[in-house]
């Protein structure tokens, strides 16, 4: 059986009804970058209620998303892209959840890591080289570069 | 009265033998039973995704050989399929062919690798390494005869491979087929029921499904568990579709079965081999694709296979430029790598360097 990728559409149907107030408006384009062309497969939702979500996505019995296949960070100057790969097992289809972060200072997201232990490696290396934090994340340190090592080098600003 | 003991903190690595590159460990031991473990890496970290802001996207290629260098054609396949995911091009059938055959020979050279290792861990001194390398040393030289490289291959290009296979490949193709199947008969012959091997693996750093799952781990240590996810059934990719295999599951999750799940993946994999070998027509081996490549701006892709380790994906965004603007890999060694502490804590140090070799880790893809 081929595995389905939900759409926006559906995914923001039933989230918007299981989490009020979590689903963040699809982003007027401020800049070029933000990604038009995949946004019919996207959703959007607000960063401060990512752990909210993402634990409604797994618990559902509908959507039953219990494998989390990679966290991604994209720096855009202005704001960062957060980006989570879901996958379920059981209900064999998969999504793509975004979110988005203003500023460059102080960055921090609500961390998935008591949901999906794999997310432990992946929060700290998205600490380690794009420096945004996840609260909640019990052993929140650098992964490929030492402690004390200045700045986080897969920001745009960085070299 | 019982013998005083107190914990003892020892640095395994990162220079060891058995830690299948630089990779350290950081254990705290009552006597001989591990009680904290604490993986550190980093030490092999090129900057990998960072390096690739500032190459073409035909280039990039090469930096992905340099991953999992062990099975590089898998990891040029799945950035190629990002980048054809990004341009929206169709890829030729021959070539699509051409992938998957050599994806799985470098699957089986892979595995053929990682059980080799996995025994030498168990401290068989050599023998069986030598009797992998073996047939692994003619998939390298099938490998040379397509493209003149043995490790760091850059087969595959975004919208196909490189070169057409030459004409002597396909007769030394049938002679590999043929010697592999007495060669690996001899290997299994002599480790899969081997007495001491099952001893010494059986019931040992048990990893069970649900705590697999939720650790995001992928690939022959997932399968080992008892699921049968497998991305080139699930989400088939090139030629797969049109191939018939088997997925092999185990049910323990103990480090025999972690072994005994690639011994048979070797199997499946010579199967679609030969179903390549048969199925593959005459044709052009390579979309037209633009010297450099400028995919639309804002168009991401996230494309993924199962390599040999696991769950393999690139994570593309552009901007519109001759550069990606953000290159993501998932590498599914450091992700299987979020089980360490689990399947170590409480087992013997003897019992820690094969539980790692069964892993089959490997540190260019875990520190990119």
């Amino acid at each position: 059986m081929v595995v389905l990728q939900l759409s926006g559409e559906d995914l923001a149907e039933k989230v918007g009804a299981g989490v009020p107030d979590s689903l963040a408006t699809v982003f007027e384009k401020p800049t070029e970058l933000i990604p038009e062309l995949a946004t019919n497969h996207v959703l959007w939702v607000k960063s401060s209620r990512v752990a909210d979500v993402a634990s409604f996505l797994k618990s559902d019995a509908g959507l039953d998303f219990n494998f989390l296949n990679s966290i991604s960070a994209v720096d855009y100057i202005n704001h960062f892209e957060v980006i989570y790969h879901l996958t379920s097992m059981n209900k064999q289809h998969t999504a793509i959840i975004k979110t988005r972060l203003d500023g460059r200072e102080e960055l921090s997201l609500p961390s998935v890591y008591h949901l999906w232990r794999g997310a432990d490696f992946q929060e700290r290396e998205i600490w380690d080289l794009m420096g945004i934090s996840f609260t909640g994340h019990p052993n929140m340190k650098r992964i490929m570069l030492w402690e004390g090592f200045d700045g986080h080098p897969l920001r745009k600003d960085y070299l | 009265m019982p013998i005083q003991t107190e914990p003892m903190t020892v640095n395994i690595g990162p220079q060891h033998p058995s830690t299948h590159g630089v990779f350290r460990l950081r254990v705290t031991f009552d006597g001989e039973e591990i009680l904290e473990v604490e993986p550190i890496f980093g030490y092999l970290h090129r900057g990998t995704e960072k390096l690739a802001e500032e190459r073409n996207y035909t280039q990039i290629v090469t930096l992905t050989d340099r991953l999992d260098y062990v099975s590089s054609m898998i990891n040029n396949q799945a950035y190629c399929l990002a980048v054809e995911d990004l341009m929206g091009v169709e890829v030729p059938m021959r070539a699509k062919y051409l992938r998957t055959l050599t994806a799985e020979l470098q699957r089986v050279a892979s595995h053929l690798m990682g059980i080799g290792f996995f025994l030498q861990d168990l401290g068989t001194l050599g023998t069986p390494l030598m009797y992998s390398f073996r047939s692994r040393e003619k998939i390298l030289d099938l490998f040379e005869m397509l493209c003149g490289a043995r490790i760091t291959v850059s087969y595959m290009r975004p919208g196909g491979v490189f070169f057409d296979a030459p004409e002597d490949f396909w007769p030394a193709l049938d002679q590999f087929l043929e010697d592999f199947e007495t060669e690996f008969a001899e290997i299994e012959q002599l480790i899969l029921e081997n007495e001491i091997v099952m001893v010494r693996t059986r019931g040992v750093s048990i990893l069970p499904l649900d705590m697999a799952i939720n650790a995001s781990v992928s690939g022959p240590v997932l399968r080992a568990s008892g699921s049968d996810w497998d991305w080139r059934k699930k989400a088939p990719y090139d030629a797969y579709d049109r191939m018939e295999f088997d997925v092999p599951t185990a049910t323990s999750g103990d480090n025999y079965d972690r072994f005994w799940v690639r011994m048979q993946e070797i199997h499946q994999s010579i199967r679609i081999v030969k179903q390549c070998v048969e199925q593959i027509e005459p044709g052009p081996t390579r979309a037209k694709v633009p010297l450099i490549i400028r995919p639309k701006p804002g168009a991401e892709a996230y494309g993924r296979v199962e390599a040999s380790k696991g769950e393999l994906a690139f994570y593309l965004v552009s901007d519109g430029g001759i550069s990606p603007y953000r290159m993501k890999v998932r590498s599914p060694s450091l992700i299987n790598l979020t089980v360490t502490e689990h399947l170590l804590v409480g087992w013997k140090l003897a019992d820690m360097i094969v539980t790692l070799g069964s892993l089959d880790i490997n540190m260019g893809e875990v520190d990119r």
